[in-house]
């Protein structure tokens, strides 16, 4: 420590002509920020609306281009649910459906949901929105492949959804898309469906390495002066280190992906085992089905904390700033979420207990999986030691944060049951397993999601949405997903299967009938709440209180721009220079209850504001 | 390589400095480009691929029902009416790290901004991959003429015939598209768009010599590559 402050020493004493900041000549030498290593970002500013809004450098064009074509194909997802829970609550007015259609619902609900809506919205969406202007950098470092990315996942998406047009239909095999049974007759969409199942995917691989790679060097290698990786806000860690999973994790789903198609089309039998199809002996043998689950779940594990991570960063910093106090242990909840991350690649095969691999291998990963539990825990402490004796506004962003910390609470106490060998074989494939997951997974990170909505509108658009219509939307949303959700455990529990269309006349589960309705009746209602907030959000942009600079009193880059809403550059002529981490709230002494991450130590010496 | 100036901030050797430079400002790699930082990330990605590849070619080489080929027998080629086993595999191999030697050179004359012999030394690298890819294609031909498929092999093992071209074949595109971009920067630095800054075609940014070792990186990772891949299905 005492080397490092003698450095600090030398370096002032040597260049404090080249310092910045003070505009009226002398700057004090604790406000000292080494130059710039790099020269300014050369951009390409657009100049026809075509450069401007379509194919658009911009990294928070293309945020929100991500943000609207992945909550488009979100909304088709919750229509999808919408009719399975039609079908599971109310049979008989849903007779146009078969158990075909049901498969390929289920099959395309869960893939949308997972992978082209929230992977997609995390990181293409708030990523790009947010990195560059929360780490203070112009933009992304590669506009033009940022660009391209985008473009990829808009082919990806349109090919997904091509799969609805086809003869067969989509594929109806589950979102895990195992084989033998995904690409043999009997199952519905396997022929041009899964196909394009994996095409799809490929590309939305392809894609997302492009977008990827932009976020990992902008947060590496561009970061604005002053700005060290532990002043980042926990928004751009959990994004960050999110997007190293899915660089790493993403390649298992590739293989498998290019693998499976082979199988398909040229009759490999990467995967296929000797095998019959209706009475007839296959071509195909000598493969390994369970290959293709390990491929697949050293993806699909992962998968999880790439849509986690964003939501614990993000959660985090709207917490902070709406309950004006700093994040309670700061570098614990960074070390959490790349303590995460890196076990995260350690426990996949915790999703095929009942695949018959061997049992040292169940006891492994019940072991590492268990051992997730403690950073995880350690960063709800966390956010309720955030909470305790804040000053806490009870706006719609804190109710949906708090909503988050309560569901993610229900689902990671429900995975511990999971993660047990023992408990997980009588409990898998049932409806317990569908109740952990969505939410632990689904509903806690559409709560931050929900949340960062109404935290960052007013920085896109420039206008606050309607508090009182977002109250009535947390409300549906959250009693709602209750409503779903916690009988859902209780379904599990009787033993009711996950993925069967109808339950026939088994009589252990005719005591479900009734739930199965009700929990339809408020899937109903909470997919009907959401479009409470596109109304919110279609009539904030026109008639919404205009936000001005700053509104929540934040202290990160972000609202820190010379034009709201930021411009193409971000910046204007000078880029911010950081001096402090993004959480000095209601620091005792200072003027007003917020020190933004710009304000230099001069002017607060007089407070206790302490050195980050 | 010793270390970029940079005003301001004092370099420290071993793993001090390395926490040193982590805990700073702005970059977390001193002086490096952002498109070298780039292209090393994409590496590891790429690793992750191939190992995934190579992985699933282990599992399914050890489970399969039938027996597996005899590399020695099935690659080998017929001189003179005696079989060479490994013969093309060797050429091929040599020519492949003669490419990554070449593509060095070419790196080093950029640095030097010695244009001419940069341009060509690239030029001698594209074409070191092209007849690389030009024996594979010969190699493929051999072995689909003998009646080896993906999904069958006279030889033993269909499972062959499916790592086989999958992988090598993934290799190969490797390759070609490293031959393409080759050339692409042959012209660029033959034409001088590295001296003048001339804006690129499609990213309308300028160009710097910096790109050619970003571009030599991933030749070389090529290279290694394909020494796993020839450890693997020549050598196992």
């Amino acid at each position: 420590m005492s080397e490092d402050f003698n450095d600090n020493k030398t370096i002032q004493a040597q260049s404090s002509e080249t310092t910045s900041g003070g505009g009226a000549g002398v700057t004090p030498d604790t406000d000292y920020v080494r130059p710039a290593e790099v020269a300014d970002q050369d951009l390409y500013h657009g100049h026809s609306f075509i450069t401007k809004w379509v194919f658009c450098q911009d990294a928070k064009v293309i945020g929100v281009q991500y943000f609207l074509l992945a909550t488009f194909t979100g909304i088709i997802g919750l229509i999808l649910s919408w009719l399975m829970r039609l079908q599971l609550g109310f049979p008989e007015v849903a007779s146009f459906m078969t158990a075909e259609h049901y498969y390929q619902f289920v099959t395309m609900h869960g893939m949308i949901m997972v992978v082209y809506f929230l992977t997609a919205l995390f990181l293409g969406g708030f990523g790009n929105y947010l990195i560059p202007l929360m780490t203070g950098a112009r933009d992304m470092v590669f506009p033009y492949v940022n660009m391209v990315s985008f473009w990829m996942f808009f082919i990806a998406v349109g090919v997904l959804l091509a799969s609805f047009f086809v003869p067969g239909g989509p594929t109806g095999s589950g979102w895990t898309l195992y084989p033998p049974q995904s690409i043999l007759e009997g199952t519905p969409g396997s022929g041009m469906g899964i196909i394009l199942m994996l095409i799809s995917l490929s590309l939305f691989v392809i894609g997302f390495t492009m977008g990827g790679l932009n976020y990992l060097i902008t947060v590496l290698q561009a970061r604005t002066r002053g700005m060290t990786l532990m002043r980042m806000p926990l928004t751009v860690w959990g994004i960050f280190t999110a997007t190293v999973l899915a660089m790493l994790a993403f390649p298992a789903l590739l293989v498998s992906s290019i693998m499976m198609t082979l199988d398909k089309i040229l009759g490999t039998s990467f995967f296929m085992p000797t095998i019959l199809q209706a009475g007839e002996v296959l071509e195909y043998g000598g493969g390994s089905p369970i290959l293709f689950q390990h491929l697949f779940w050293f993806f699909g594990h992962p998968e999880v904390y790439i849509v986690a991570l964003p939501a614990f960063g993000i959660v985090s910093d709207l917490i902070s700033v709406h309950s004006r106090k700093n994040i309670f242990g700061y570098r614990m909840m960074v070390w959490a979420i790349v303590v995460i991350g890196a076990l995260s690649f350690f426990v996949w095969a915790h999703h095929m207990y009942v695949s018959g691999m061997h049992p040292w291998f169940g006891f492994f990963f019940a072991t590492t999986t268990l051992i997730i539990a403690v950073p995880t825990a350690l960063k709800v402490y966390n956010w309720i030691l955030t909470l305790w004796r804040g000053n806490i506004r009870m706006n719609t962003v804190m109710l949906w944060c708090l909503g988050f910390i309560v569901t993610f609470v229900n689902g990671g106490i429900t995975g511990i049951f999971l993660g047990n060998v023992i408990v997980d074989v009588p409990l898998s494939d049932t409806y317990f397993v569908v109740a952990h997951f969505h939410m632990v997974m689904g509903i806690a990170p559409l709560m931050v999601i929900m949340g960062a909505v109404y935290h960052w509108f007013p920085l896109v658009s420039g206008r606050m949405l309607s508090e009182k219509l977002g109250k009535w939307h947390f409300w549906f949303t959250f009693l709602g997903a209750y409503s779903i959700y916690f009988p859902m455990h209780y379904l599990g529990f009787i033993g009711v299967p996950r993925r069967y269309f109808e339950m026939y006349d088994s009589p252990y589960i005719t005591s479900a009938v009734e739930l199965n309705q009700f929990i339809s009746t408020a899937a109903f209602i909470v997919g009907a709440a959401q479009f409470i907030l596109i109304y919110n959000i279609i009539v904030s942009l026109r008639i919404g209180k205009p936000a001005g600079k700053n509104p929540w009193k934040a202290n990160s880059l972000e609202w820190l721009t010379p034009a709201v809403p930021p411009e193409h550059g971000n910046w204007g002529d000078k880029l911010p220079v950081v001096h402090r981490w993004p959480y000095d709230y209601s620091v005792p002494g200072a003027k007003e209850d917020f020190i933004p991450q710009t304000t230099p130590p001069s002017e607060v010496a007089d407070t206790e504001v302490e050195k980050t | 390589m010793s270390d970029p100036k940079i005003e301001g901030y004092e370099f420290k050797p071993g793993y001090k400095g390395m926490a040193r430079d982590t805990a700073s400002d702005q970059t977390m790699f001193k002086g490096v480009h952002w498109g070298k930082a780039m292209m090393w990330i994409f590496l590891l990605s790429d690793t992750f691929i191939f190992s995934c590849f190579l992985i699933s070619y282990m599992k399914g080489r050890g489970s399969t029902t039938v027996e597996w080929p005899n590399p020695s027998e099935v690659f080998a080629l017929n001189v003179g009416g005696v079989p060479v086993p490994l013969l093309l595999i060797a050429i091929m191999t040599f020519v492949l790290i003669t490419s990554s030697g070449t593509m060095a050179l070419a790196v080093k004359y950029g640095y030097e901004r010695n244009r001419k012999m940069c341009g060509w030394l690239i030029l001698a690298t594209a074409l070191g991959g092209l007849t690389f890819v030009g024996m594979q294609a010969f190699e493929w031909s051999k072995l689909i003429h003998e009646g080896v498929r993906p999904w069958t092999n006279p030889f033993g093992a269909p499972q062959f015939g499916s790592f086989f071209f999958m992988i090598t074949g993934f290799h190969g595109t490797h390759v070609s598209i490293g031959v393409i971009f080759l050339s692409i920067y042959a012209y660029k630095t033959l034409a001088g768009h590295y001296d003048t800054g001339k804006r690129g075609w499609f990213t309308s940014m300028k160009g710097n010599y910096v790109e050619i070792e970003i571009l030599g990186l991933y030749w070389h990772f090529v290279d290694l590559v394909w020494v796993f891949i020839f450890a693997f299905f020549y050598l196992w």
